[in-house]
């Protein structure tokens, strides 16, 4: 039976697009059942986008969660494949609390997780996918796209301390660089500690104009490895035709105790938020005893109802 | 096109002021009229003031590009906003007051009165005290006076009002003062402009 697109909202388009998109890359559908044991979440309650997460009592006692998230899901219920690469792709509903309802909200996120001998190739993938996601909603997108592992070793560099540290990283995902110096101020830091931060934050652009002197700065820190991973990860759209979408950016940060590695964030024009997440996750698979590593992404479709 | 809400009050009127100086005047916006937005097409710039405690909502969900909040909005309702910049004017301090002569009885749960729900529950969880949050809208030191509270969180200016009342700051929580926040999607898709007017402002900070 052929179905008539028209009946479809622009969303749900965009979302059999993503979907199809996924597929011809080779990512096939993973399907989560819609409640997971309550603990899985509670023990990565930082994971979660956003706090709460809806439970009950199932009829054997157990307590269960409406998911709230679904790379959790993939992690637990995946295996390792040593040598091997796995590539899922998703479209769920999930619940989340969300400030603006002031209370749960049903959420719809297409997305894909990459596990296991996750390479650089695999990086460019995601990446590829990512930009062209983004694309696939509107022409008028950016995608920016920074290194954690550059930006945790100049963060490492001025603080000492975990709280420091936190609220170090907090002020980099605002572009706060006045907060970072004050952060400095305050814990007594030696004075101009933060420069390199704030000279890092400073460089973002695209990767044209910025992979040089980040270069530059990643020696002076010993980090040129995640520097190369990351010019390894955007060379591919250098002369291409979304070339002038891609930019580095710093503060596109994640939770490090989950993500590593390159981290991204998909912006569309007219949309005040971003509306797609992603990065590698080796730190989560750790903490969740698998050894392989991962990268994935969501794209979040509730936000791409202002594009009707 | 960059729209820019400020905050209406003194505090806008002065930051307007530096906005102006820096090359962004609209000088419609200082006419006493009834009018809600001004533009001046020539300097690229759309300005609209909004109650102060609403900046910040303008800007998170991008009906502007760009605006004036004070930091203590910004700690209690931590929009998802970029903070490029500290304006160094409406400074003032969080702190936490107490009538003169208050001992903290640390038997007892501390009853706090705010309008800072969530600066007071971090900053006494970060002391690991045990509170009871008292949310008031206004009259804050009014509070302790009334036995309606041990201590309050506020906004502390000259403490002029605090001395009248006999009560005494007892501990400062966070400095302060008047930031540049943007919407981070509108600075994906117009950093150049906003860019070059935080730069600008930058002079004009240094130069207060």
């Amino acid at each position: 039976m052929l179905i008539d697109d028209r009946v479809l909202s622009e969303q749900e388009r965009i979302g059999f697009r993503l979907r199809a998109l996924y597929a011809d890359n080779g990512y096939e559908r993973y399907r989560m059942s819609k409640f997971e044991e309550y603990d899985l979440y509670s023990r990565n309650k930082d994971f979660l986008f956003s706090e709460g997460v809806i439970t009950f009592t199932d009829t054997n006692g157990r307590l269960m969660a409406l998911k709230p998230d679904v790379t959790l899901s993939i992690v637990k219920n995946g295996r390792d494949t040593p040598g091997l690469v796995k590539k899922l792709y998703y479209h769920e509903n999930v619940y989340r609390v969300s400030t603006a309802a002031d209370g749960f909200r049903e959420q719809t996120q297409v997305g894909l997780e990459c596990t296991g001998a996750v390479d650089a190739a695999c990086v460019a993938e995601a990446l590829r996918l990512a930009a062209e996601s983004l694309k696939l909603c509107s022409d008028q997108f950016v995608l920016e796209i920074s290194h954690l592992g550059i930006l945790s070793a100049f963060v490492d560099a001025i603080a000492p301390g975990e709280k420091v540290r936190e609220a170090i990283l907090a002020c980099a995902g605002e572009k706060n660089l006045h907060g970072i110096s004050r952060v400095c101020r305050e814990n007594g830091l030696t004075e101009g500690a933060e420069q390199g931060l704030v000279k890092l934050l400073g460089l973002y652009g695209s990767p044209r104009a910025v992979m040089p002197k980040i270069r530059t700065l990643a020696e002076e820190y010993g980090v040129e490895d995640c520097a190369a991973q990351l010019g390894q990860a955007v060379a591919q759209f250098t002369g291409g035709e979304m070339e002038d979408r891609i930019r580095i950016d710093f503060s596109a940060t994640g939770d490090l105790k989950y993500y590593n590695g390159i981290a991204f964030k998909g912006f569309i024009s007219g949309i005040p938020a971003s509306v797609l997440s992603g990065g590698q996750y080796d730190a989560l698979m750790r903490k969740m005893g698998r050894k392989d590593h991962a990268i994935g992404f969501a794209v979040f479709l509730d936000l791409l109802e202002r594009l009707e | 096109m960059l729209n820019v809400a400020l905050p209406k009050g003194r505090l806008g009127e002065k930051v307007y002021g530096m906005f102006a100086r820096a090359g962004f005047e609209c000088p419609a916006l200082m006419e006493n009229t009834r009018k809600l937005i001004f533009d001046n097409e020539t300097k690229g710039v759309r300005y609209f003031w909004v109650k102060p405690s609403d900046v910040a909502i303008y800007v998170e969900r991008g009906a502007a590009d760009v605006g004036v909040a004070g930091k203590d909005i910004l700690l209690e309702y931590r929009p998802a906003v970029y903070e490029l910049l500290d304006l160094n004017v409406g400074r003032c301090r969080m702190a936490v007051a107490a009538p003169e002569g208050f001992q903290d009885n640390l038997n007892r749960t501390l009853r706090v009165a705010t309008k800072f729900s969530r600066i007071a529950r971090d900053h006494y969880a970060s002391v690991g005290r045990d509170i009871d949050i008292i949310h008031l809208n206004g009259s804050i030191e009014i509070a302790p006076i009334l036995g309606l509270s041990d201590v309050i969180v506020d906004i502390v200016e000259t403490g002029t009002t605090l001395r009248e009342n006999h009560l005494a700051v007892i501990e400062e929580i966070v400095p302060i003062s008047a930031r540049l926040i943007a919407n981070k999607s509108g600075f994906k898709f117009k950093t150049e402009q906003i860019e070059r007017l935080c730069g600008e402002i930058r002079k004009e900070v240094e130069a207060l």
